[in-house]
């Protein structure tokens, strides 16, 4: 069974913010929630690197081992996914994530975060694909319609890969064997079992 | 537990991908690789084209239509597909088989679909009224604007109207526009070419011959090392950077030359700091070590570069510790990048407005282009001068002429040109000369986009033509571009009546106080109509349109049509064009382009070439862009002008300019034999060098009716094209000869040489010339022309010879006999495309075959040399690199050495640069009002090192003061070691705050855009480039203050 990734070439990653962008246009993200950002690192420096994260879809999710209400659950393709209704907005999530995926739209005095909100990598929720109610609450389902996270399909520089881990990272490997640098695939670590054969 | 609802979940999403599978055929790899995979996996080993072809189609929902459109922001020229369901543009997604951006975008491209859907554009037409936004219709506005023009018209004259036309129009648009204003009466036309690139374009086609991007984005993968001038390609072209990285992962050097530590610099091997504005300087300095070292291509220069022995001395000059006085850049560094440029060639050099929008801009850029011909990288696959183009369009509006120095296709405005002109638009030369106010006026280069503001306040008698504007049309260009804002406000103020036309209200709407005479019309954007868009790497892709323009928004055409008509040219401006229910069909208007573009070969892209090659992307190399099937085999990618001939010659475009390893036919070219052939002596021809398969194997003039017949080839042409090119030589063509057949042509001739010589009493030479035989005897004495020209082959010098012979302009009352004035038809003039044609079967270029030059014996400073500022903090260098004598240029004063002579440095003692950032794009209404990307750039802001910040007391993210000469602006600092001690840097697309001021109230209702801030153009500073008038924003000076410094003063929050 495949596993779907996500990886970023931080030697390729421009900051051009298209992922980001293109995220917000193709799920309608409100204004203040972003499931995607593009994140500089020494900005300015000589050693300035960017890198774009959201969501990894972790092979052993921690937002999905906290969360006390089972609204986060993963498929088995590796896609991490949130079920809206079920939501307290407790933000333990957001506590366990290492990307900060997990947004909150809504900050009260009370502290009520209202309902988290994150990168489906396209995958719609839980009801039906390509229904109304699916794109209100999480946007549109790409991969039900056959294709990979719009983010990934526009990157200007296809420093963002997308899609069978395996492929990905043979993709990955050979490109660092061509260029001879650079080979810091960035969060890939983090999110996926580093034994992992990939 | 945790996965509890894996299984229903997932199930459904396994049956998803198993049934792509299935319907396609393909296996899950090659569906991931299809899915925006390909570029990669394949890129990485050097064959990007092979898997793309079997990409998958994700199928379309039953209701929704997909139209393929171009990006409308950068002239990279990306495609998009959009979705369409019910007349509504629903979805967006990328287009893998463009072989251009494969399928990526910037987050501009990536955000497109909101701007053809967004709530904040202009919803209907609009003028103000007492002060206050009225809305109103369009029969009421285009009646108004037709009598308030009129008035204009009759009381000041044609000249007083400026249209202000844009780099966003297709090139039917843009074509139209121009025709227009000629119809107006009027060179006083333009767009934002004049502040972009129009250094780039006299600077280059004075070098090479052709103004342009020379080789296309693909090939920078071959480059063997890349250098960037001026140019931040990451922010500003960021798909540009997908081939860029590439050539750099195929083991290119990047070098990136800027004042500021861009985004694009990060990923460079090496980023050389330079001081603003001393690009020439470094440029030498580069040659010199290199000429010191023996590293120049000898053979190339000898061959063909006429001009070397002149630059020497300026050359020499530059030694590596002047450079270093000057630019800031320590000799070890200078002797480096030399070393990596010349051992690593090709090289490609790219460059941006770091070089272009300078008081020496064309300097500069001659400079640039001379440095690449030394390495000898000019014509060569993985080398050119990659001039990066600013909007989706601008190349090919510049190259439809919507400037006030030129006709399409940089005709110019000489009396040859407006005849050439007429004959393709069907309309007497006279009337088009009864149009205007004098004969000197029709051919006298009008008032700049860049000075506009000057030519409505400037007094009267200063000002070359009859009476300053009075009436000012912005059609698709916001006023924040241009510098100078509170000469921009009083200028808008002053004026009669304002014209805007635009998605949105922009900038200029609201920074003048105006109560009356302002009127906004909104227009689609260019997704909301069709038509052809050229890219910087002069490739014409077919737009379609997306949706009907949204609102009452109406296309570019349609409310060009509806103007015509109101000033009562229509009938005569659209004679040959479809009008159906008041749009004209582009495709029409495109035709009327292929007829008469010869000069640039705009002639051989028809509306069915260009359809044909949009509909097969996919068979297109990704490298290369040559087609490798089908409909499209053999021919490179929408066809990168020059096309030649007409389209049934099906010339395949010229991907690589000055590429003489191939032949004319297949896309090969030399350099232009475009000022002659010789001068000072000397031959201006090329030597020892052609193009593959040339009948001349050596330099030879361009081809005119006189030298097919000194080659003995006149014969070639068929009935019609003699008959199209006697009829232009004896003032008799007409347009319906175009579609004569070979008999009725035949007949023609003969009928026209019979009137002609009733007419003139001419000779009869006249029908024994068609054969060819005799007509060397005709050119001057052989002798000269060997001595003049040694070592060249005979049947270049008969060219050459018959060239001469047909040279010396008549004297006056003198006139020409009927054949001799067929002899001086040429591949410019000739309507029938035969010259062309002939020619190329020969394997001869169109424009002869000629020497880059390295001095320019028209322009202020023959060789490019390094000039200070006007606005300068070394004043210790001002008296070796002291500006310009102040001038009249351009119907207008210029000022020069007048303002540099005053010393601003005392008070403003940083240096100021601005520039693009990623989100956004020119003036930036349309982008600052599209929410996706607004809410990534909300701030307006000043980039300043931590030097400066802390003598100015300011911390980051604090507000603070921004003062030059012209004024000042709030905004908040960026405090960085992105920039170096002493530049400042600003980026230009922000509006809507005036010197600390809010101006949100001032837009019509619902039209705020969702970021609003100050524009640094509000307070740029004088400064014009001496050939083009392209306005300084790259090096001028300023101040730092704190906010709290001054806040009481500007009463500012």
């Amino acid at each position: 069974m495949a596993r779907l990734k996500f990886l970023c070439d931080a030697d390729r990653c421009i900051e051009c913010n298209a992922c980001a962008t293109v995220c917000k246009n193709e799920h309608e993200v409100p204004w203040g929630m972003v499931r995607r950002r593009v994140v500089t690192i020494n900005d300015g420096e000589t050693d300035e690197r960017s890198v774009a994260v959201s969501c990894m879809h972790c092979t052993d999710a921690p937002c999905v081992a906290v969360c006390p209400t089972s609204t986060l659950y993963q498929t088995d393709l590796g896609i991490v996914l949130h079920d809206k209704d079920n939501c307290i907005g407790c933000g333990y999530c957001f506590y366990a994530c290492p990307f900060g995926a997990p947004q909150f739209p809504e900050a009260t005095l009370m502290g009520s975060r209202g309902k988290m909100d994150k990168c489906t990598y396209c995958a719609g929720g839980p009801e039906e694909n390509g229904s109304e109610a699916e794109f209100k609450k999480y946007g549109r389902n790409r991969i039900a319609e056959g294709k990979l996270p719009i983010c990934a399909e526009v990157c200007s520089t296809r420093a963002l890969l997308a899609g069978d881990g395996d492929v990905v990272g043979e993709i990955y490997r050979e490109r660092v064997i061509h260029r001879g640098y650079g080979s810091g695939a960035w969060g890939w670590k983090t999110a996926y079992y580093p034994d992992e054969k990939s | 537990m945790l996965k509890r609802r894996s299984a229903r979940a997932a199930s459904s999403r396994r049956n998803v991908i198993a049934s792509a599978q299935g319907d396609q055929g393909i296996d899950r790899r090659s569906f991931l690789r299809n899915s925006g995979l390909a570029g990669l996996s394949l890129g990485a080993i050097g064959s990007v084209g092979a898997g793309r072809l079997a990409q998958a189609q994700p199928t379309v929902a039953p209701g929704i239509t997909r139209h393929k459109t171009i990006c409308p922001f950068c002239s990279v020229g990306c495609s998009i597909w959009g979705e369409v369901e019910n007349g509504v543009w629903v979805g967006q997604e990328p287009v893998f088989e463009s072989p251009i951006n494969q399928g990526t975008h910037c987050a501009k491209g990536a955000a497109a679909r909101e701007v053809a859907i967004g709530e904040r554009r202009l919803k209907y037409p609009m003028k103000k009224e007492g002060g206050e936004w009225v809305r109103i219709s369009w029969e009421q506005a285009i009646s108004e604007i037709g009598e308030g023009f009129g008035r204009i018209r009759e009381t000041y004259g044609p000249e007083s109207v400026f249209w202000l036309g844009s780099a966003k129009f297709s090139n039917e648009m843009s074509y139209l526009f121009r025709k227009f204003a000629a119809f107006w009466g009027t060179n006083n036309v333009d767009h934002q070419a004049r502040i972009c690139h129009s250094t780039t374009v006299a600077g280059v086609a004075n070098t090479y011959g052709y103004g342009a991007m020379t080789n296309t984005f693909n090939d920078i993968r071959n480059a063997k090392s890349i250098i960037i001038i001026g140019g931040n390609p990451a922010e500003a072209h960021p798909v540009s950077m997908l081939h860029v990285l590439n050539g750099k992962e195929n083991g290119a050097k990047m070098v990136v030359v800027d004042p500021r530590f861009t985004r694009t610099a990060a990923h460079a091997d090496e980023y050389v700091r330079i001081r603003p504005g001393t690009d020439v300087g470094f440029l030498w300095g580069l040659a010199r070590i290199i000429l010191e070292n023996g590293w120049e291509d000898r053979e190339y220069l000898d061959q063909r570069v006429w001009g070397f022995d002149k630059i020497r001395s300026e050359i020499d000059h530059w030694t590596t510790d002047e450079v270093e006085r000057v630019t800031g850049i320590p000799p070890e560094q200078m002797e480096r990048i030399a070393r990596t440029l010349a051992e690593n060639r090709p090289g490609t050099l790219i460059w941006c407005m770091g070089l272009t929008q300078s008081t020496i801009g064309n300097n500069k850029t001659r400079a640039a282009s001379i440095l690449q011909l030394i390495l000898g990288n000019i014509g060569k696959t993985g080398g050119g001068a990659n001039i990066f183009r600013g909007h989706d369009n601008v190349q090919g509006a510049t190259d439809l002429g919507v400037a006030c120095d030129s006709l399409p296709a940089y005709y110019g405005l000489s009396e040859d040109a407006w005849k050439h002109w007429a004959r393709v638009w069907d309309v007497p030369y006279d009337y088009l000369r009864g149009r205007f106010s004098s004969k000197d006026l029709m051919e006298k280069e009008g008032i700049p986009v860049s000075r506009w503001m000057d030519a409505v306040l400037e007094d009267e008698q200063n000002v070359d033509q009859p009476h300053n504007f009075k009436g000012l049309v912005f059609w698709g260009h916001a006023s924040n571009s241009q510098t100078r804002g509170i000469e921009r406000k009083q200028a808008l103020e002053a004026a009669e009546m304002v014209v805007i036309v635009d998605p949105h209200p922009t900038q200029t709407a609201i920074e003048n106080e105006r109560t009356d005479g302002l009127y906004l019309l909104p227009s689609g954007t260019t997704m909301e109509c069709a038509g052809s868009v050229t890219n910087s790497s002069r490739s014409l892709q077919w737009r379609e349109k997306v949706v009907d323009p949204i609102f009452e928004a109406k296309s570019d055409y349609e409310i060009l049509y509806l103007m015509a008509r109101e000033f009562g040219f229509a009938e005569e401006m659209f004679k040959h064009t479809a009008i159906s229910s008041n749009q004209p069909a582009p495709e029409d208007v495109l035709r009327e382009i292929n007829r008469g573009t010869w000069t640039i070969g705009y002639t051989g892209q028809s509306p069915e070439r260009l359809k044909a090659h949009m509909n097969n992307q996919a068979s297109f190399d990704s490298i290369t862009l040559l087609g490798k099937g089908g409909d499209v085999e053999g021919q490179y990618y929408c066809l990168p002008w020059p096309s030649w001939g007409d389209p049934q010659l099906r010339h395949p475009g010229t991907p690589l300019l000055y590429d003489t390893s191939k032949p004319v036919a297949q896309g090969g070219l030399p350099f232009r034999a475009r000022w002659g052939v010789e001068h000072d002596g000397e031959t201006l021809l090329a030597e020892d060098s052609f193009t593959k398969g040339s009948a001349i194997r050596d330099g030879y003039p361009e081809i005119s009716m006189g030298v097919l017949e000194a080659m003995g080839w006149a014969g070639e042409l068929t009935a019609k094209e003699r008959l199209i090119i006697t009829a232009i030589a004896a003032d008799r063509y007409r347009h319906d000869m175009l579609s004569l057949s070979e008999t009725e042509a035949s007949a023609a001739i003969r009928a026209i040489e019979k009137a002609a010589e009733e007419e003139q009493q001419d000779d009869n030479v006249i029908s024994e010339s068609w054969g060819g035989g005799d007509a060397g005897a005709l050119a001057a004495d052989d002798e000269p022309v060997t001595e003049r020209f040694p070592e060249f082959t005979d049947n270049a010098l008969e060219a050459i010879s018959a060239y001469l012979s047909n040279q010396p302009e008549p004297g006056e009352g003198e006139s020409l006999s009927l054949a001799e004035r067929i002899r001086r038809v040429n591949w410019k003039t000739d309507l029938s495309g035969g010259l062309q044609r002939v020619a190329i079967a020969h394997g001869l270029a169109p424009y002869g075959n000629g020497k880059a030059r390295c001095a320019v014996w028209t322009f202020p400073d023959e060789v490019p040399r390094h000039r200070e500022p006007l606005f300068t903090a070394r004043r210790d260098l001002l008296p070796d690199y002291e500006t310009y004598e102040d001038r009249r240029l351009w119907r207008l004063p210029v000022l020069y050495k007048s303002i540099q002579q005053v010393d601003y440095a005392k008070d403003f003692p940083l240096t100021m640069t601005s520039g693009r950032l990623v989100e956004f794009e020119g003036g930036g209404d349309e982008t600052r009002s599209n929410k996706w990307l607004a809410e990534f750039q909300q701030q307006m802001f000043v980039e300043l090192n931590p030097a400066d910040a802390g003598r100015a007391n300011v911390g980051s993210g604090e507000f603070c003061w921004v003062h030059t000469p012209n004024g000042k602006i709030r905004v908040k600092a960026l405090v960085t070691r992105r920039v170096g001690e002493g530049t400042v840097f600003l980026p230009f697309h922000f509006a809507g705050v005036w010197m600390g001021q809010d101006l949100s109230g001032r837009y019509p209702q619902g039209t705020v855009p969702y970021v609003t801030g100050e524009s640094v153009n509000t307070i740029q500073t004088y400064g014009y480039d001496a050939v083009t008038q392209m306005q300084e924003t790259k090096a001028t000076l300023c101040r730092i203050t704190a906010d709290g410094e001054i806040g009481g003063e500007n009463g500012a929050a």
